[in-house]
Order: structure tokens, then sequence, then C-alpha cells
């Protein structure tokens, strides 16, 4: 594939032939503000912030969906390209209620964001005054307000193109128009194929779509985020666990191509499925059963207790009267000690797991 | 995974996930992806929508069989007729990859001959696939250059499991589908860390890295690595054998970590009973499960939230886990335990962390010779992966398998243990949905997706229910000859008539109270979950 030549901001940037606009300012970080555009998803061109300027025709070029013409000069910041991203902003704020104060995407909102930037503090057309759409959120898992959404569609791109359920897609015309699951409904509602993959909350760029368990348990900038390993299937998602006062508020998306789920897809149980970890039934201590009963012991006891049991057993009918099972949910690290243990403390090769269930 | 080490000399998915896409044909076969693996469910709809022939063979209409160029229903338990249908055809219709059955594999002849009989007239009648289908499906895989299988528990939880996956492994070789990107034999995982409790010694046959406890070498190897004078040169039970051992005495000290057997294993009031008179149950867990409750000690562990750790996945890649939040209460990581227990029967085992202890799997685990947690936070590594500077394996027996030539197995149609009759009319298939996990400890225990799926419920075929007088939502009782569940009716089109569907997930209606434990497949021992004949009635 060939390349050309391309100036921005008057430096000079080589790319591909395939290249649009937004990929040459990217690789010399010269940041365009985006609100519909993702790299894993097809091209929408629709919210038109990421305007520039075409240095010789003074035209305004959506830089996501503008292909790269050689010799071609840009300039992304122009009184003209100020100016037309402040009106989209304004108009977009037209339709969009002024609820950021108890907004779940306060400070998670790339709309507020660019707001804020761009200094919309009194926008020409006023704001939302009062929802003309139905609040989904009979399911338990994701709430969805159209009257927070910008029709970015990049939820609707997410669930079609990569989690390819076909759950949500754009209904009505005009001022009309929304995203919706079919006749209208809930997510998950009887004609719905949503399958609560969670991906088109993390592509909302406002606070359109929210995750429900989440919902007042803390804002984006006071959770500590953790990526690790989903706990569930095989396929080995990376997940990034969101964590506020040693508890688990949501799980969020990594996008790595490197990583087994390279656009940050999740099914349902690993995006929903962790407040068993802090379920009021945890085991907190450890437990002797003693005349049927289980009490709650001390590690010591426990363990002293185990030991001098199963040292008993290997004394008197030897090792391979011991026999454990280790764990496909437990670590590998877990998984070599344990059976280390049995081998090399207790003399018994009877250790297995559930691989044959 | 004993069917595949036989054929291929190891026992994993052979390619990687993001292969997928890579793949001009995918056959799924045993593995209802979408709700077991839901993320390749997802990657494996994308690919036959940008133009991979998508082939799927199962009992039920699973969600990737609307996705489908072509789906077939084959009778539970009827996998080696199907697939050595498909095998004639391919053989007839000369879409074999001859040069690749001739360099890099062996044994093939034998096969040849025993393929002849599975003539697609013979094998219609064994599975019910008609034959024009079975001729059509064996040309969408066989005609694609690089064409992959994916299976799953489907294919491994019957009497003739180990047969079933070197058929399988059979059908791969045939059409010179092994070793090559975008291809292979891929047997999805049904657990986060299954491979990492295989490679590491989870097994009672082996030693980490596939080291045979019956090897005088490697036994000898890890006597000196953990300085012990003589370590057990036998093999020992697998599961369902040591659960059977302890019932009848002959294990008396049994200790379960992070499993939940009542809800997972077959025949629950036989493990009920086995378990219950064992002489020293301990358990080690979450919760008190309905295995905790049974046990004479029980040790509260963290979860995998609130340790450092590894995971390996199902294609072969060493994940960390990070610590996110504290463990509750006293609750331990699972291997301080043993090391305390250790060192209080005079075995000295002392780590100061995680890090450490895989800085030692590294020297005495050949496969996992080049992992260590500063590479694997910067590099994806999968396994083999023999030193520090190998760069890891994406896909396995490229230009030669593990152990030289691929190896061909003969395999003929075994009748499953039991068979519908007058009395228990129906055939009733286990399996996963997407919102619950294995025993359910967890997602029943995780308010969101509990609220929105409740209640245990099984399958039953439309024609069924009219016949059984029963409406979607009512009570049923199920019984097998081993006892009886109650649990939801939902009337269906995805299961054939005469075959019902019962996820395990629900403790108040186990599934596995119904199913067979006594007959295991012979070499991989394990149960025959997906046959087992039940009647169906109406409470």
């Amino acid at each position: 594939m060939g390349t050309i030549t391309v100036t921005i901001d008057g430096q000079q940037v080589e790319v591909d032939q395939q290249a649009t606009l937004l990929d040459a300012a990217n690789k010399v970080d010269i940041e365009i503000p985006t609100l519909c555009y993702h790299p894993d998803l097809t091209l929408h061109g629709s919210c038109r912030i990421c305007v520039v300027e075409d240095a010789e025709s003074g035209n305004l070029l959506a830089s996501c969906a503008t292909p790269v013409t050689d010799g071609m000069k840009i300039k992304t910041i122009t009184d003209k390209v100020i100016e037309a991203r402040k009106m989209n902003l304004e108009l977009l704020l037209s339709d969009h209620p002024n609820d950021c104060m108890t907004c779940e995407a306060d400070g998670a909102c790339d709309l507020q964001e660019l707001v804020y930037e761009y200094d919309v503090s009194e926008p020409s057309f006023g704001l939302m005054e009062e929802g003309k759409f139905e609040v989904k959120n009979e399911n338990p898992f994701i709430e969805f307000d159209s009257n927070k959404c910008i029709l970015c569609g990049k939820c609707v791109r997410v669930d079609n193109e990569v989690q390819c359920s076909g759950a949500i897609d754009f209904i009505e015309r005009g001022f009309s128009s929304k995203v919706a699951v079919p006749f209208d409904q809930d997510l998950g509602a009887d004609f719905s194929s949503c399958v609560f993959c969670g991906q088109c909350v993390e592509m909302c760029p406002t606070g359109a779509l929210t995750y429900k368990p989440a919902k007042g348990q803390g804002r984006e900038y006071e959770l500590e985020k953790v990526e690790t390993t989903c706990p569930y299937c095989g396929v080995g998602c990376q997940i990034e666990l969101q964590v506020k006062d040693n508890k688990i508020v949501q799980v969020g998306s990594i996008y790595d191509e490197d990583h087994p789920n390279p656009v940050g897809e999740t099914c349902v149980k690993g995006r929903f499925a962790y407040d068993f970890v802090d379920h009021p039934e945890r085991l907190t201590k450890p437990l002797i059963k003693k005349d049927g009963e289980f009490e709650e012991v001390s590690w010591d006891e426990a363990l002293d207790y185990t030991a001098q049991k199963l040292g008993k057993i290997k004394e008197e009918d030897g090792g391979e009267a011991i026999a454990g099972l280790t764990s496909a949910r437990c670590s590998n690290e877990e998984n070599y000690i344990f059976q280390k243990f049995m081998r090399g403390a207790l003399g018994t090769n009877s250790v297995d797991h559930c691989a044959r269930l | 995974m004993a069917g595949l080490a036989a054929s291929f000399g190891s026992g994993a998915m052979t390619n990687s996930i993001g292969e997928v896409e890579k793949a001009d044909a995918i056959f799924v076969t045993g593995s209802n992806t979408t709700e077991a693996h839901p993320v390749i469910g997802s990657m494996i709809k994308k690919a036959a929508r940008n133009g991979a022939n998508l082939v799927v063979a199962d009992p039920r209409e699973i969600e990737l069989s609307k996705e489908a160029d072509l789906a077939v229903q084959q009778k539970p338990g009827t996998d080696i007729a199907l697939l050595n249908g498909l095998m004639h055809v391919i053989i007839k219709e000369g879409l074999h990859d001859e040069e690749y059955i001739k360099n890099r594999t062996e044994g093939f002849e034998a096969v040849k001959e025993t393929l002849e009989e599975y003539t697609p007239e013979k094998v219609e009648e064994i599975t019910g696939v008609k034959a024009e289908d079975i001729v059509e499906l064996a040309k969408l895989y066989a005609s694609a250059d690089t064409a992959a299988i994916y299976y799953s528990m489907g294919m491994t939880q019957h009497k003739s499991g180990t047969d079933n996956v070197l058929t399988v492994a059979n059908l791969a070789m045939l059409t010179g589908n092994v070793g090559k990107e975008g291809g292979g034999v891929n047997p999805l995982r049904g657990q986060n860390n299954v491979q990492g409790a295989c490679d590491l010694g989870g097994l009672a046959t082996v030693y980490p890295g596939y080291q045979a406890v019956e090897d005088p070498e490697a036994k000898a190897k890890f006597e000196k690595a953990w300085g012990v004078d003589e370590l057990n040169p036998n093999n020992g039970l697998t599961v369902v054998e040591m659960v059977n051992a302890a019932g009848e005495g002959d294990v008396k000290g049994l200790y379960v970590l992070g499993e939940n057997p009542m809800i997972s294993d077959p025949d629950q009031h036989h493990v009920e009973e086995a378990l219950k008179a064992t002489e020293f149950l301990i358990v080690q867990d979450i919760f008190l499960t309905e295995t905790a409750e049974l046990a004479d000690v029980v040790f509260p562990a963290a979860c995998f939230a609130e340790k450092d750790g590894t995971f390996t996945n199902s294609e072969r890649r060493v994940q960390r886990i990070n610590k996110a939040v504290e463990a509750p209460g006293e609750a331990k990581a699972d291997w301080k335990v043993f090391c305390e227990l250790a060192k209080r029967l005079g075995f000295e085992m002392d780590y100061d962390s995680e890090a450490e202890i895989m800085d030692e799997i590294v020297e005495v685990t050949p496969i996992y010779g080049g992992i260590s947690y500063d590479r694997i936070a910067n590099e994806e590594l999968q396994w083999p992966c023999p030193d520090k500077d190998h760069p890891g394996t994406k896909f396995l027996h490229e230009g030669e398998f593990a152990h030289g030539k691929g190896k061909f197995h003969v395999t003929k149609h075994i009748a499953p243990i039991e068979s519908a009759d007058d009395e228990y009319p129906y055939i009733m298939m286990t399996g996963r949905m997407l919102y619950h996990f294995h025993g359910g400890s967890m997602t029943r225990r995780s308010a969101a997706v509990d609220a929105y799926e409740s209640d245990a419920y099984v399958e039953i075929n439309c024609d069924d229910a009219v016949k059984l007088d029963i409406e979607d939502g009512d009570r049923v009782k199920v019984t097998s000859r081993r006892g009886e569940v109650e649990t939801y009716a939902r009337v269906v089109d995805i299961v054939q008539e005469g075959e019902i569907f019962m996820p395990f997930h629900y403790a108040e209606s186990p599934a596995n109270r119904l199913t067979n434990g006594d007959e295991l497949d012979p070499k991989a021992k394990i149960p025959e979950l997906k046959v087992t004949a039940v009647k169906v009635e109406k409470v």
C-alpha cells in the first residue's frame, strides 16, 4: 500500500492511502475531539465535533470520515473550527437535559467535558426543558435514558458489529429519533435479543446508557481501577474492576488488540456477576464441625486439627487413603502448591479437578 | 483432553481465540458457544457474517445454528457416527489432503477402512440427520482452505467421550487443518482456569507440565526439586473415582478446594452418601456450599478479586489476576493454607509471594519455562514458552506434531448407556445457560443476574408438551433411575421431540440428581452427563 503526505497544523505526516485525517492527526499526537468515532467500529461521521479546516478551500471536514489526499493542508484549530464545534455542541445541548449534578455519567461524560472545554455556558438554543422519552429500566442491568442520547450510534454499532446481537437500532425520524429495541420495549424484554454484555454502556459518551447496579455507588473519578482476568469461563477476558471503599462498583472494558477480548468484550457474567464478592454469606472464619454443628474457630485450631487428622490417616492407612480435588477456579500458583502439598507432604497422587464435568 | 493428547501429543486448544476471524470454515459441535463462551460466540457470528462457512452440529437448535450456512441436529450420543459419516463423504469426494496425511500423520489406512461402512444413509439412521445434509456439511467444512473445529463438553461428556475427541481429531487431520493459523481443533474450556489446573499437576496421572507420575525420571526430578525422599510412584484416583472411594472407605481423608461436587457431579444422591460417609472431609471455599455443609473442617478462602496470581485461559495464555479488594474477615488466599498445613506435617513450603511460586513453577514445568510476572506484565504469552527469549506459541503443531506424527485412531459408533424406553421415554441433556455458572455459588449470589434468571427450568419440545399437557411455565417433575427433580417447563422448539435440556446451575432443582455416574468413559473417566433417560410429568 502506498503512502501519501499531508500537512497538519504545519507538520508533515506520512500516512497510508486509506488513512483518514483523524488517523493522520493521531499519528503526530494532535488531539481532535470526537463523539461518534471509535477505532474498533465502522465510521459514522454524525456528530461533526471532529471538524477541521482545509487550509486551501476553507471548507470544514469531518476528520474521522475524510480520507487523506496527497498534499492536503489541514488546520485543526482555527476560529472557524472552534465556532463550528461550539455550534454543534449548542445544537446537541438544545436537545439534552441539564442535570449533570445528578447524572450517573458526571465526570465520565464526553459531552460534559467538551461543553466545559469549549465553554458553552449559555447555549444559544437553550436546553431540553422536559424529558420527551420514557426512561427504560425494568431490567436489572442497564438503564436507558434516550433523553440524554446524542445519537452518535456507537452503541448500535458495537451491538451489531462486535457483539453481533442485533438488539438495538435507530427508530423514528427527526427530533423523535432514538435508539431502541424492537417495539420500543425495555432491553431484555420479550422480543429483545439483548444479552446484557454491557458493551453499549462502555461506548456511550453520555449518561444515556448506564449500569443500574452501579447507580449512586460512586463517581468515575472516585473509583480505583484494577485490571484483572474474568473469573468465569475459559476465554480469559481482561476486565477492569472499578472499586470504591473496598467494594467492586462496576466492571469496565479494556481495549487492547493483543487481548483475547480485543474490543473490551465481556458477557453478562463478567460484566454484572461480581456482587458475590462482598455477599454477606462469604465465609470469614475457619469452621470445625463439633457434634454435628459448625463452630467458628481460630486459624491455629483449625490448621492444627486438620494437620493432626491428615497425619494420622497417612500414618495408619498410607498417603493413598487421602485424595484432593483441586480447583479450576483457583490460580495457577494455588493449583501448583496444592498438588505439591498432596504429593509431597501427604504422598498421594489422587489430585484431580472438575475438568471432566 | 486424553483424546487430543493421543492424536496430537498435546491436550489443549491448538489455535488462538483471535484466529476465529482467519478461518474460511468454522465447524461448531457440542458447544453452545454464545451461552457458554459468549465472547467467542460473538466472534464466530462475526466471522460467519464476514463470509466464513459456519456449520453447526448440535442436538439443540442453538443460537449459532440460526447464523449457520447449515445446522444439523444429531441425536444425543451419536457424534462418532456423524463425524465418521462426514469423513466418508470427504474421502469419496476427494476433499481430503493426501499430501498432509502422507507426510504428517500415521494410521490413516485403518481409519479409511472403517469409514467405508459409514455411508450417509447409514449415518442418517443412527443420527437422525438427513443424508443430503451430511454430504453438504462435509463439503462446507472440507472445501475451505482453512477450517477450524470448536467443541466443548457436548463432545466429551459421553461414555464415548475420548473416542468422540479422537474422531474430531481424525476429521481435522484428514483435511490437513491442524498446525496452521486459523484452523485446528479447539476445545473450549468451561472454567477460567481449567487449563492452568491441568497444566500445573491438578491431574491424578501427571506432575506439572504433563510429566507422568509413573515415569521414574519425572518422579526423580520432582523428588529432587521438592526435597522429598520418595514420591508416590502410582497414578492416583480421578474425580468421580475418588468420591466413590471416599464413600467406600478406601479414601479416608478428602480435601475439596473450591469445588461443589454436590451440584456439579453426576448422581447427587450417591455423591451425598459418599461425602457423608467420608471419614474426614475438608472443604476450602468462599461460601458454605452444599458440599461444605457436609465437611468436618471448612477453611474460608479469598476470591479472585482479593489476591494476586495467574490464570491460564483456553488458548494456553498465562494472564494475571490482581488484588482489587481485601478479603472478608479472616479469609486467606488458598496457597497460604496449604503452606501452613504442610509446615505442620513437617514438609517445608515457604513463599513470600505468588511471583515466587511462579518462579518455582517455571523451574520444573518446561512448557512454562519462559514465563514470569515481569514478562506477562508487558507481553502476551501462550505456552509452550520454554525459555525467557521465547515469544510463546499462538498455534500448535506447525510443521510437526508435539509427538512427531499425528495419529489417526479407529473409532466406531457406541450407543449411549441409557436409551429411551417405555418407563423413561425422554433423553435429557444437561448444560449451561448464559446467566449462571457451574454450581451457581457465585452467580446465584449476584443480585442482577439472579434477578433476571431466578428460576430453574427444563426445555421441552412443543409437540411433547402438547402430548404431556404441559404449558410454558408449568411445574413439572423429571424422574430418572436415580432420582427426581421438580422445575419449571419452558416449551420451546429448539430441542427435538423426545429430548429435553436442563441447565445444572440450580441447587433447588439439581439436574445432577438425575444423571448417571456409574459408567465412565474408560480413558478420560468422564461421566455421561449428556444422555440420561427420564420421564416428564406435569405436577
